[in-house]
């Protein structure tokens, strides 16, 4: 298959291990900014493999994850309004907001609506004018042009019954507040591809000149990443600190102009919350005023989402040291234990981006010992036959 | 919330004001006998229908039976590659088929939602008889419900089917030893992702397709090749090729241990997987199964399956090991051993 099936080639990905053992003198620490990087890190063993090489912390770019309980708590509860709809991506359902998760909410009659693309939910309006359409505005600058579009779709179709519920977050705010901080350990990025594409790559040369970090543009299949680890760690070693662009056929220097315009149109730069770091300034997006009319906070009359700062996950919950790369997701104590995919402590063991469910899903280490031995399943199969769909009988009726 | 879907695969032009099902149809009176006589028995020609018995009465061949009961709630009713009715069949063959069964006799339960245009409900009806004869199965009986519009989604279907054991009938997963070979029978991931782009409207050019066919020939052609060497047979559906070797790994306490270059997939469903953030692994089939071999056995039963064309991808994917890191464990990229993760489930609701 073109453009996964190159980037996935065994024999290159194994050259580029030896190249990054070979340049490595020392053990540096790179962070991924963006959780899609973090699962092909994991996904592919790239993490456990060059464990002794590099260490790879796990950056806060996991857009679910970083949204705050404040957000998922007010979705939920529009939800269970009558006449409104809560159209979300499919990832935002199973995460926990302070009591429960969306998922549990349309268990319990809420009104949720799984779209695919935020023109979806444009649709869903257009053809329910009877009901209130939100949709739950979550993603970087690689969702924000999509959901603005669906902004001025709306306003074309003069819909009243279309609104958004916005938490867009920008990336490059959340890694100069990661930088500011005096435990900061990062001493290079692989900055986001699908970020980028949007963006393009010129606001890292400010970020570079003023850090002193080398930051490589990385995209998310294996030999993506271990080209990029292998850049940053060059530049580490001969002391040159750059922006780099490792992926060339998705990232320009400008990035795309008109996904830009759509966003600068519809948004405006604001400070924001993200869930385990608290407001982190220009780090996200807010409708304009001329488009304040598709803001579901003010259509329906919440209580800001600001209002209830700073916005931590649950105590036993330790998202926010996991997010900001200040502990792994396998040092957690509730690991695997406490925290399941199945029933999640916090948004990251259940988003796709999220790096407790990288570890969970592909990473042996990570297992406590009684997941990966089967002494529980053992004595639900004592018939020989209960995990088959078929039962078989013998009868008394010989052919005649 | 949405509109009815079926409409977009529905082979036939459906009018708006043709006739629909109403909550007479089921209230077992005029009406009831009425779609009995004049829709499904001539669509089943069939005995054992045509006088309406209370039960039907079969005679078998063997004292061994293989009983197997399912239900189909797909959404939406018609996808690429099949519909509820042939699913349905398919589903309770196939059931049979891989524990060793010859599939002779199904019921046929409806449950109907109030609406549903009779021009759709013909359809699948047909779409029944024509697999079931397809797979040389009897429509014995059966039984009709009605619900109110809203309570359902257009049709639900249960299927029950008998069918007589062959021997050799496969031992089952907890015979499988150190060393046997796994094998897949096609392209994984098919169906799940045929449904769920028909049902979201993902426009992906030409749709998916599903894998939905009948297992009864591969299966014999595997049992006709390599009969006492087969450990198990399952037809990979809910949960995919992962879910049935997490069941396999917890009944023989071995690792089920994968290869990632030998599975086979298909470009359009990989493709799919990737834009979706799914793992083929983890999609549903409704045509594909999963053995476990005796390892010398292993390319015989694969060159068997290769020379039918429903299963000329059929591929060995591992093998099973001393039970080390996980239940189950892939060789990716980098040629080291990873877990697989079991499915969390609710990622494809409704595909079958």
């Amino acid at each position: 298959m073109k453009y996964v099936d190159e980037f996935r080639d065994p024999t290159t990905a194994r050259q580029l291990v030896a190249e990054i053992r070979s340049t490595a003198t020392q053990r540096w620490v790179l962070m991924e900014v963006c959780g899609g990087q973090t699962h092909g890190l994991l996904r592919h063993g790239i993490e456990s493999e060059l464990r002794d090489t590099v260490e790879l912390i796990h950056g806060p770019g996991c857009p679910v994850c970083v949204t705050p309980i404040a957000a998922i708590d007010f979705a939920q509860e529009l939800a269970m309004r009558d006449n409104v709809v809560v159209a979300s991506f499919g990832d935002m359902l199973r995460v926990p907001g302070s009591r429960n998760s969306l998922l549990n909410v349309r268990g319990a009659g809420g009104h949720l609506k799984i779209v695919y693309s935020p023109l979806d939910a444009v649709t869903l309006a257009q053809r329910h004018p009877d009901q209130q359409v939100v949709f739950f505005a979550v993603g970087f600058e690689t969702t924000a042009p999509a959901t603005a579009l669906a902004v001025l779709q709306a306003e074309r179709l003069n819909l009243k019954n279309f609104s958004l519920l916005v938490s867009h977050v920008r990336v490059q705010p959340a890694m100069e507040g990661l930088m500011d901080s005096p435990d900061n350990r990062v001493q290079a990025f692989l900055a986001a591809g699908h970020v980028c594409t949007i963006t393009g790559i010129a606001s890292y040369d400010a970020f570079v000149r003023r850090y002193k970090v080398p930051v490589v543009v990385t995209g998310f299949e294996p030999i993506d990443l271990l080209e990029g680890i292998l850049e940053c760690i060059r530049q580490l070693e001969t002391g040159r600190k750059e922006v780099s662009n490792r992926y060339a056929r998705s990232v320009s220097r400008a990035g795309n102009l008109s996904a830009q315009d759509l966003v600068t149109q519809v948004y405006e730069v604001d400070d924001r919350p993200w869930r385990g770091f608290g407001t982190i300034p220009c780090g996200g997006y807010s409708l304009r005023s001329e488009y304040r009319q598709f803001d579901a906070e003010k259509r329906f009359g919440h209580v800001s989402l600001y209002s209830q700062l700073p916005i931590l996950g649950v105590e036993v919950c330790r998202a926010a040291d996991v997010l900001a790369g200040r502990l792994r997701p396998t040092a957690c104590p509730e690991f695997g234990t406490g925290c399941t995919p199945e029933s999640p402590l916090g948004a990251p063991m259940v988003s796709s981006e999220g790096a407790c469910a990288a570890y969970y899903q592909y990473d042996s280490a990570g297992r406590p010992p009684d997941l990966s031995q089967s002494k529980s399943d053992k004595s639900i199969s004592v018939s020989p036959n209960s995990s088959s769909d078929v039962s078989t009988v013998a009868t008394g009726v010989s052919k005649k | 919330m949405s509109g009815p879907t079926w409409q977009m695969y529905c082979p036939i032009p459906l009018d708006e004001n043709g006739a629909r099902i109403t909550l007479a149809h089921g209230e077992g009176a005029r009406l009831t006998r009425r779609l009995i006589e004049e829709h499904i028995q001539p669509t089943f020609d069939c005995l054992e229908l045509a006088n309406l018995p209370d039960a039907a009465h079969i005679v078998t061949d063997t004292r061994r039976l293989a009983v197997t009961t399912d239900c189909f709630v797909v959404s939406p009713l018609f996808f690429p590659g099949g519909d509820i009715g042939s699913l349905a069949v398919y589903g309770a063959v196939n059931d049979l088929a891989v524990s060793g069964a010859r599939p002779r006799w199904l019921t046929l339960s409806l449950i109907i939602e109030e609406g549903l245009p009779l021009a759709v409900f013909d359809c699948i009806l047909k779409s029944v008889a024509n697999t079931a004869n397809e797979c040389c199965v009897s429509v014995i009986t059966g039984d009709t419900k009605v619900v109110p519009c809203g309570t359902a989604d257009g049709l639900f279907l249960n299927t029950t089917g008998i069918g007589e054991l062959v021997d050799p009938v496969p031992p089952g997963p907890q015979s499988i030893q150190t060393g046997d070979r796994l094998i897949v029978s096609g392209p994984v991931g098919r169906h799940g992702i045929a449904v769920l782009c028909a049902r979201e409207e993902l426009e992906f050019d030409p749709p998916p397709s599903s894998d939905s066919a009948s297992l009864i020939d591969p299966v014999a052609a595997l049992r006709q090749a390599v009969g006492p060497n087969v450990r198990a047979i399952r037809d990979a559906t809910r949960g995919g090729v992962s879910a049935v070797l997490h069941e396999w790994a917890a009944a023989c306490d071995l690792t089920m241990c994968l290869r990632e270059g030998e599975i086979p997939t298909s470009n359009d469903i990989r493709g799919a997987c990737e834009l979706l953030g799914l793992d083929p692994l983890h999609v549903a089939n409704e045509g594909t199964f999963v053995a476990a071999i005796a390892a010398e056995a292993a390319e015989a039963a694969v060159k068997a399956l290769q020379l039918l064309p429903q299963t000329q991808h059929a591929n060995i994917i591992g093998e099973a090991k001393v039970r080390q890191i996980a239940p189950v464990t892939i060789y990716r990229t980098l040629g080291r051993e990873q877990p697989l993760d079991e499915p969390a489930g609710a990622a494809l609701p409704r595909i079958c």
